[in-house]
Parts: structure tokens; C-alpha cells; sequence
């Protein structure tokens, strides 16, 4: 049970909530204490659109606990159109192939599963085609 | 700053030992290090390279065990953690702890107790060292981080991709002639080839094996070391520690290992050569693709080429710059927290004359790094076998 873990990232998990830095306006997900850019603390909240690019992918067939259900399942780094990369699962692909540079867009699904039936389910973003 | 030598190596084979504990594991090589160097040179501090203990065996506090279950009470003794770096990161503790004066001498060891769980629960632990928050939670493991780097890699330097292959022949062939590894039977390309995909575009055979191990040694210096002592002596020369973002998706280019490059130029500038100058090289093949980084990183290889001067033999025992000679992580086996240990363990036979059927012509002086948690730290050592008129 880790269900303060979880919902303290709520914003980050639902909604891609991350941080604008007020020194250098460099764009930063998932948040961090100190600006990767410019070292300045960054604590500006700043949404971002959830729209991004492929940027390496992997396919899972041996999952950790908690994932094993979704087992095989694709998982990316996605470049967002901000410019962070981040690393989320694929879904929604149907019989489509996965290749670096698809246009990806973030949607909200069940991540995990702990294992007994008491266990949390943790909600948050995975990416899928982007719908035309 | 004092000089600080090896004097006594222990290890067991790496595999999978159901019937040994953890604390039975660590004694064994850490007596075996000590037996070596004569029970006479006690040690004042025992440190300890583990990763998996509090999760994998929910024990903590190593250091007394540890040191309590070998007869070492009133000692200094506790863990150092860094992920599958923890080995060469205890190496480095125990070596800076005798080179200040602090401590005369100092064991160190590196084990892991990967067997006491099975299955998903395994898989889920390892992943700890990924950043638990944004990477481990997505169902990221550090397997499919190496599947990661591995598609961008092809992407973006187009290699051909049968020439990975040369890495797990390369370790399996060494393998074969070490008799504490886990795998002692050489491969061939086909083999490779046909091998399932484990997070594509990895194969089985390019994912070094989670395993139980054990290797110890014990540091000194030279007026400590007993007149009985018959093995040449070994010293460190270089030793640095540096991280990189630890997500792989915060780095800025994530094919380049920047904190592999960076500790390689520290311990060699320490050493006073440049990494050419070394006869061998045990690096980390976590995976096939760690392999390549590490050694494009490290200015061996051309960005993008590593795998053809791989395939071209450059890395085998008769190559130009022999790496993994023992079988690295890929053959003699990964048991995490212990794997830095075992590739000191193993530079220093080389270093000896003692590596039997694997030995080297020429192994004056060695490149050891250890990797953890995809190259976020990145522990490098340079040793050199003592010459006798210098002792």
C-alpha cells in the first residue's frame, strides 16, 4: 500500500502538471526541485499539452509485479511538444506499428495493479496514436 | 595519500544457490580473501556492495551481520549502495578509507541474494533502481531501459545489428575458461540469431543474467602485507566515482554515457595514462548495448561503431584491447550488488598470471568499470600488477 505516494503526484499523474522555470522559462517534466537548465529552483506550476513524439520505444513481454495483466505491452519515451521526454506506456495501438517520430497523445489509464484484492489501482497517462 | 594494494581475492561461483543464505554467501568469499592474504592481517573495517538485501531477503544493516557472522565484532562495518555499482562503490569506500591513514585494513565485499524471491516480485525489485516515480511506475524495468537505448541506437547510427552479436560470443567464449561462471559454454552466431526477444530490440542473448554471488578482497598497504604473501601484489592507481541524471529520459542525449566517460577520465588522469594505455578492460555488459556505450564512451570506439570493431575482433582475448576476459556480466553472470567485486576479483587474477586458460600475454595494467542503473554511476578503477623489485 503506497497510496500517499500516489496521490500526492495526482497532478502530474492525471493532468501533466509540471514546472515552469521563472529564470529561464525552460519547461520541466516531471517536476524537479532545481531547473535542469539553469540551476535556478523552479517551482511555477505549468500544464503542458500532452501532445509529443515517439522517441524510443520497447516492448515488455516479462513484466514486473503489478503490470503483469497488461503484459506484453509497449513502453516509450515520448518527446513532448514542450520539449521534456518522458516515459509512459503506448496504448490503444491496434495492429499498428510503433516507429520513432509517431505523433503520440496523452491519455488517462489504469497503470498498475497490486497484487491482492485489497490492493490500490494507480491511475495515470499513457500515450496513444494522436486521433486526426 | 598512501598506496594501496590487494592482499587476498575470494569469490564462488555465480549461479543460482537455493542453498545458501545470504550471510553464507558473503562468508564464503569473504573468508576465502582472507584465508589468501593469512587470518593474521585483520581487518578494521569491512565494507559491503549489496542492492537487493532489504527488499529481496528484508534485511538491512548488512554491516553487522555480516561482520558479526564471521567472528568480526567491534569492527567498523556498513553497506554502500548504487544499484548494480554497489560492488566497485564498496571497492572505492574501502580504498579511500586506507589510502587517508584512517584504516590499515579494510575488507570489502560484494554480495547479492537474488534467489530469494522468484518471478514478478524479482523483476519489480530490480526496478528500484530505476526512478521509482516516473519510470518504474510506468512498468519500466532496467532491461527494457537497455531496449530503449537500443532502438534509438539502430535509429540513429544505423549499425548493422547482427554485429551486437559479437558481445555475447565474445563473453561466452571467455566464459568457457572461468570456473566461477555462471555460463561455461560458448555460443555461436546462430544461436544468436534465433534467440526470443526480451524487450525488443534485445534478444535473450544479449542481456546479462540476475544472479547469487559472492567475491571479496582485502585492501592493505605494502608495509601491511604479510611476508608469506606469495601472489604479486596488485595497486590501485585510479579510482572515480560520478552519477548522470538517474532517468534516462532527463538525460540531454541518453546514448551518450556521460558519467562512464566522465569517471574514466578521472581514474585514468589519476593514473597518469590515457585509456589506451591499459592491457584489458572488464566494463559492464549489463547488455550488449551497455557494452558498445561504455566503450564509445570510454574513446575506444567511434560513436555508432562499437559493435563492428567488436565483430571485427578487437575485443577478444587475442584482440587489440581484450575486455571481459573472464566472461563479464553476460557469462560469468550479474549478481547486481556483487558484480563490481567479482570484475576486481578478476582483474586482479589477470593481473597475477593466475587466470588460467583465459590468461593474458601482457596484463600490466587494468581498466576496471562498473555500472549502475543504466550507467546513471558509473565506478572506475585502474589497477597495476607491482613490480617485485618495487615492493
Amino acid at each position: 500500500m503506497e497510496i500517499p505516494r500516489h496521490w500526492r503526484l495526482k497532478k502530474q499523474r492525471y493532468a501533466l502538471v509540471g514546472e515552469t522555470c521563472p529564470h529561464c522559462d525552460g519547461k520541466i517534466f516531471p517536476p524537479r526541485d532545481v531547473c535542469p537548465h539553469c540551476g535556478g529552483e523552479a517551482k511555477t506550476p505549468y500544464g503542458f499539452s500532452g501532445r509529443g513524439k515517439v522517441f524510443s520505444f520497447t516492448m515488455m513481454q516479462d513484466a514486473p509485479a503489478g503490470y503483469e495483466a497488461q503484459a506484453p505491452y509497449t513502453v516509450a519515451l515520448v518527446q513532448l511538444e514542450e520539449g521534456p521526454v518522458i516515459t509512459a506506456q503506448l496504448t490503444d495501438l491496434g495492429d499498428q506499428a510503433v516507429e520513432i517520430g509517431m505523433p503520440v497523445e496523452m491519455v488517462t489509464r489504469k497503470i498498475r495493479q497490486d497484487g491482492n484484492d485489497r490492493g490500490i489501482l494507480v491511475y495515470g497517462y499513457k500515450f496513444r496514436p494522436l486521433m486526426q | 595519500m598512501r598506496d594501496v594494494v590487494i592482499a587476498g581475492i575470494g569469490q564462488i561461483p555465480v549461479g543460482e544457490h537455493w542453498e545458501l543464505s545470504l550471510r553464507t554467501l558473503a562468508a564464503r568469499a569473504m573468508l576465502a580473501a582472507r584465508h589468501e592474504a593469512g587470518m593474521e592481517l585483520k581487518p578494521q573495517a569491512l565494507y559491503i556492495g549489496n542492492m537487493l538485501a532489504s527488499t529481496v531477503s528484508h534485511q538491512s544493516n548488512l554491516g553487522a551481520l555480516l561482520a558479526d557472522n564471521t567472528g568480526l565484532t567491534g569492527i567498523e562495518a556498513f553497506t554502500v549502495e548504487a544499484a548494480d555499482a554497489s560492488g566497485a562503490a564498496a571497492f572505492r569506500m574501502g580504498y579511500l578509507a586506507v589510502a587517508s591513514g584512517m584504516v590499515d585494513t579494510a575488507l570489502v565485499v560484494g554480495v547479492e541474494k537474488y534467489t530469494d524471491m522468484v518471478g514478478s516480485e524479482l523483476e519489480a525489485a530490480v526496478s528500484e533502481m530505476t526512478d521509482y516515480d516516473w519510470e518504474a511506475v510506468e512498468g519500466l524495468t532496467p532491461t527494457a531501459q537497455a531496449g530503449l537505448l537500443m532502438q534509438r541506437y539502430l535509429y540513429e547510427y544505423r549499425p548493422p545489428r547482427e554485429a551486437f552479436a559479437a558481445f555475447p560470443l565474445l563473453a561466452h567464449a571467455n566464459g568457457a575458461g572461468n570456473p566461477n561462471a555462471m555460463y561455461r559454454k560458448a555460443i555461436k552466431p546462430e544461436v544468436y540469431a534465433g534467440a526470443e526477444p526480451i524487450c525488443d530490440p534485445l534478444n535473450l542473448f544479449d542481456i546479462a543474467p540476475y544472479a547469487d554471488g559472492a567475491a571479496a578482497v582485502l585492501l592493505t598497504t605494502v608495509d601491511h602485507v604479510p611476508t608469506g604473501f606469495t601472489h604479486p601484489l596488485v595497486k590501485v592507481t585510479g579510482s572515480a566515482s560520478v552519477i548522470d541524471r538517474l532517468a534516462l529520459h532527463d538525460r540531454p542525449d541518453f546514448l551518450r554515457f556521460e558519467a562512464a566517460r566522465l569517471s574514466i577520465e578521472r581514474a585514468c588522469r589519476m593514473a597518469g595514462i590515457m585509456p589506451q594505455d591499459v592491457d584489458f578492460f572488464e566494463l559492464s555488459d549489463t547488455s550488449s548495448i551497455h557494452a558498445a556505450l561504455t566503450l564509445e564512451a570510454a574513446g575506444l570506439a567511434p560513436h555508432g561503431q562499437a559493435a563492428q570493431a567488436a565483430a571485427e575482433g578487437r575485443f577478444n582475448l587475442n584482440g587489440a584491447l581484450p575486455i571481459n576476459t573472464l566472461g563479464g556480466l553476460k557469462a560469468r553472470g550479474h549478481p547486481l550488488g556483487a558484480t563490481g567485486m567479482y570484475q576486481i576479483v578478476e582483474a586482479t587474477l589477470q593481473l597475477r598470471g593466475e587466470a588460467g586458460v583465459n590468461q593474458l600475454g601482457k596484463a600490466r595494467r587494468a581498466l576496471v568499470q562498473n555500472l549502475g542503473g543504466t550507467a546513471a554511476t558509473a565506478v572506475t578503477h585502474v589497477l597495476e600488477r607491482v613490480e617485485r623489485q618495487n615492493r
